[in-house]
């Protein structure tokens, strides 16, 4: 890691923000997952502080999206446990997580594209959304008022990401970019105490970035969601993030802030000097 | 690990002592039971013969095909037909033929357009198919009850009379089928293992990229398959049309052997022929044993078990081990 | 220049939310309706009812109930004409066994029980979905086909195993003719249409497309999947039991075991394909086409001079079936509903090019 590259975010570094770093909200205690014989994670532990910015960086294969797997309940660990607000979970399923609050995007885009963005944004609602089948079927009244009043969160969402014209449109048919802040969408429409952010700058050019993180800011202010993200880009974590994990080979060879992270001889020893 | 074989094994453990059963409770004469289980190893024989152009086009192209029942019948409706006017093997010879054209344009028309999408589609897109052949042929060749002779006496033979009171009655015609069935694995074993246009086959059943980035054209290999699917519904079609007589029911016969494929698994050959007997067997033994029995109990009007039993057997099994006896464990990735 | 939204502000989520927000959409579909249930009930000729009309509105409505759980939701059914029996018998035996009981009623109720009937032959779509689902559906087919032509007391001990039905009154208005049929199926099929349009509007319409589209990421968003496709597989189940139950009374009148065997399942499968799965309007095109082919078949080629035999025009109408949906599954998987709105689209920027 060489030169100080420059910030993507022109604003006050991180540190000199308004927000309060909480009580440990999340904890993954010697989490060790394999599949078959591979071993993804071995004897993982961390924590994750309410409202902050945790990244989780690492080499390819190093098991990070397996990691955001495990707390999201996608894959069950064999051993150790992950703690979400106190409480324990074992075998949780994915859209249990939900309901608990843990919100997450896809480094893939999980996006459903038989529908256009409002939709894909709407959905990231359902579990808020409690008419009964009858109602909806008759739709006047009830039904329809909570469909307006959820529609109007989701239009906050939908100008917050600035992404008012493309409303109607098909998600398939819009550029990568797009497609990701639509991802980034659905999952703020969760409201969730916890988002997971697999990837998000994955594919992006500069300027994306830039609006990307500017996004991943802006939520984590004004929302105050806690943030836990995969990153590659260099820059884009050192900006970031409040604090790093660093896995390699599917254990834990880093954790703190991203100056002590970026000084550690075993993660530049694991990223054999790359920087971006 | 050995959780995943409990179901399974529970499942088959039931089958197994209602095979048993009416044996063990004396509820019959022990010849009229291998008369019955004969008769059901027979009809299994044919529904393995159409199930296995089933897992030849699925082996080679993940490719469900619907229409095998109605290229059955194609066939035996050519066959037929042919035979009308040339000798029997000419007409065999042009009925093959016939299906190999068939294989061409179905590949050209409807496979390569179709080539990336889910299997669901392809599915409908075979059921397509599968209704225009049914219509085409009965176009071209007519839609009355043609016969084909294969030279065997229908005329039912008595075995081992000593051994069992009475008898057991079996057909000549029968015999032939599964003498039939058992000469066509043997070949496509041989094709698959031997030949170098088997190895192709079975490195496209494997892996599609891998095989076409080794030089493997694929477009060929889907006609090949096609066209021995195609002779594999010429055999069928004649074992099928020699005991039955040519009429269009046998394409009802395509939906039975898709329960043999589930019970088979979707992908193996010796899945196709057991899942056959399986289902051959079970339906006339509960169509014999097991429905006098529930129509006494409940009072039905008559039997007619064979209509459902195949199929409620498949869901069994798809809830306990979708892939089948013998098939490939599918995996769901995230 | 006819079709533009131009000049139509929505100044309110709730102007946007409407089911009809354009205009002129409003007032073609008013229209048609006008003409349907006032001008259509003086003007059509019985046999027009009779043949095309009567089945093609209860066939609309069972396709749109299929089109619920395959279109929408993502799970094959090729059995879904046993739904439409156990509807039909449901209503028969409420009939039947129910003194007084108002054939709305029994309407409603035997749909429910088509409803329960289908949620539990849904059941198998939790752990497997694609060509296997189809399978199991296949499953539901054969054994509910059987049990109805042999459990006696569905048929009410009848010897051959037909069951006929009254003509039905509704509220002391009787359904003896062709044209009064129609007007209450017009009247049936408009409501429920409603329903079901609003239903995939509301919130278990994006879950069920959620799960269609990818079911992982729907669970990760928090939709439950069995909930979703046990509710796909009823509501479905109940459209089609109604459809099965007016087809039965309004429909046929009486009707033997095999009634509503695989070859309606298969037809109802193919009037979504080819009306265009995912969409409602495409359910009536799909309907429309299935019910008319074969009278188009009949009547057309004895019009223009070339005789066809029935037999003939049966194995012609079996050719073109498929040879349509390997057409629209190879060019236009939306069916001829995209294709309408295709039309649509380039009627917005008519007479300009682009």
């Amino acid at each position: 890691m060489s030169a100080q590259p420059r910030p993507f975010v022109e604003e006050a570094p991180r540190g000199a923000t308004r927000r309060v770093i909480g009580e440990v909200i999340l904890s993954v205690e010697g989490v060790s997952l394999s599949f078959g014989g591979v071993k993804a994670l071995s004897e993982v532990s961390f924590d994750v502080r309410e409202h902050e910015i945790r990244a989780i960086i690492g080499p390819n294969g190093a098991g990070k999206s397996s990691m955001l797997n495990v707390i999201n309940g996608v894959y069950h660990p064999q051993k150790g446990t992950v703690r979400f607000l106190g409480r324990p979970r074992q075998d949780v399923d994915t859209h249990e997580a939900a309901a608990q609050g843990i919100a997450r995007t896809f480094q893939s885009l999980a996006l459903f594209k038989g529908m256009n963005v409002l939709d894909n944004i709407m959905t990231g609602r359902n579990l808020r959304m409690k008419a009964s089948l009858l109602a909806q079927a008759i739709r006047f009244g009830p039904a329809e008022r909570e469909e307006l009043e959820h529609r109007a969160v989701v239009e906050r969402i939908i100008d917050f990401l600035e992404i008012q014209a493309y409303r109607r449109t098909p998600v398939g048919r819009l550029p990568y970019g797009l497609q990701k802040r639509v991802d980034l969408g659905r999952a703020l429409a969760m409201e969730p105490r916890l988002l997971l952010l697999d990837e998000p700058m994955a594919g992006m050019n500069v300027e994306e970035k830039q609006d990307m993180c500017r996004f991943i800011l802006d939520v984590n202010d004004e929302f105050g969601t806690t943030i836990v993200l995969i990153e590659h880009d260099m820059g884009v974590v050192m900006d970031l993030s409040d604090r790093v994990v660093v896995l390699d080979y599917g254990k834990k060879i880093g954790d703190g802030t991203p100056e002590e992270v970026r000084n550690n001889p075993a993660v530049v020893d694991a990223y054999l000097g790359v920087s971006h | 690990m050995k959780q995943r074989y409990l179901p399974v094994a529970i499942l088959i453990a039931v089958l197994a002592v209602g095979l048993a059963l009416p044996l063990a409770t004396n509820a019959s004469a022990p010849g009229f039971y291998i008369e019955v289980l004969l008769g059901g190893l027979m009809a299994g024989v044919l529904y393995s013969l159409v199930a296995l152009g089933f897992v030849l086009i699925f082996k080679a192209s993940g490719v469900f095909n619907f229409a095998q029942g109605a290229m059955v019948l194609f066939a035996a409706l050519s066959v037929a037909r042919i035979a009308e006017q040339v000798p029997l093997w000419a007409a065999v010879l042009l009925g093959i033929a016939i299906m190999v054209l068939l294989a061409v344009v179905v590949e050209r028309l409807v496979l390569r357009p179709l080539v990336n999408q889910e299997g669901v589609v392809l599915l409908m897109a075979t059921l397509g198919v599968s209704y225009f052949l049914d219509g085409f042929g009965q176009t071209v060749w007519g839609s009355d009850i043609y016969s084909i002779e294969l030279g065997l006496s229908k005329a039912p033979v008595m075995i081992l009379g000593d051994l069992f009171k009475g008898g057991i009655l079996i057909n000549k015609d029968d015999v032939a089928a599964a003498v039939v069935a058992v000469l066509l694995v043997a070949a496509l074993a041989v094709f698959f293992q031997k030949t170098a246009t088997g190895r192709a086959l079975r490195a496209v059943a494997d892996d599609h990229q891998a095989a076409q980035s080794i030089g493997i054209p694929l477009n060929r290999i889907w006609v090949i398959v096609w066209s021995v699917a195609g002779v594999v519904a010429v055999v069928a079609g004649m074992v099928w049309g020699a005991k039955l007589g040519v009429q269009f029911s046998i394409s009802q016969v395509a939906l039975k052997a898709l329960p043999v494929v589930i019970l088979g698994g979707f992908t193996s050959i010796p899945g196709a022929i057991i899942g056959g007997l399986i289902i051959g067997v079970g339906e006339k033994m509960a169509e014999v044993f097991l429905g006098p029995v529930l129509v006494r109990a409940f009072d039905l009007a008559g039997g007619g078990i064979e209509n459902w039993f195949a199929y409620v057997l498949a869901l069994l099994f798809l809830l306990v081990r979708p892939e089948g006896l013998f098939g490939e464990r599918i995996i769901d990735r995230v | 220049m006819l079709y533009r939204e131009n000049g139509q502000f929505k100044t309110s989520y709730r102007q946007d939310e409407a089911l009809l927000p354009i205009l002129q959409d409003r007032v073609f579909i008013w229209a048609l309706l006008a003409l349907a249930f006032l001008a259509v009930p003086f003007l059509a000729s019985n046999y027009l009812f009779l043949s095309i009309l009567n089945p093609f509105l209860i066939m609309a409505l069972a396709a749109v109930g299929l089109n619920l759980l395959v279109g929408y939701c993502g799970q094959i059914s090729i059995g879904h004409a046993a739904f439409m029996a156990v509807g039909a018998y449901a209503a028969y035996n409420l009939m039947l066994r129910v003194p007084n009981l108002s054939f709305l009623v029994a309407l409603v109720l035997a749909g429910l029980i088509a409803a329960a009937v289908g949620m539990l032959f849904g059941i198998p779509s939790l752990r497997i979905k694609g060509l296997y689902l189809a399978v199991a559906t296949l499953a539901a087919q054969f054994f509910i086909d059987w049990t109805f032509a042999r459990v006696k007391w569905f048929t009410n001990y009848a010897p051959s195993g037909s069951v006929s039905t009254p003509v039905l009154d509704i509220f002391g208005w009787r359904l003896d003719t062709p044209a009064r049929k129609y007007v209450f199926l017009l009247a049936v099929v408009t409501v429920f249409t409603v329903l079901a349009r609003n239903l995939v509007r509301g919130h278990i319409g994006r879950a069920w497309m959620a799960i269609r589209d990818m079911d992982v990421a729907a669970e990760v968003i928090g939709i439950r999947p069995v909930y979703a496709k046990l509710t796909a597989f009823a509501v479905s189940s109940f459209y089609v039991g109604i459809a099965g139950a007016l087809w039965g009374f309004v429909y046929l009148g009486s009707w033997e075991p095999l009634a509503f065997n695989i070859t309606l399942s298969l037809n109802l499968l193919f009037m979504i394909i080819i009306g265009g799965m995912g969409s409602i309007t495409g359910s009536f095109f799909g309907a429309l086409f299935i019910v008319a082919l074969p009278i188009v078949l009949d009547q057309v080629p004895a019009t223009l001079g070339v005789p066809l035999s029935t037999a003939m025009a049966s194995h012609l109408a079996s050719m073109i079936f498929g040879a349509l949906i390997v057409f629209f599954l190879i060019v236009e998987p939306h069916g001829l509903a995209r294709l309408w709105a295709i039309g649509k689209e380039k009627l917005r920027l008519w007479p300009f090019p682009h």
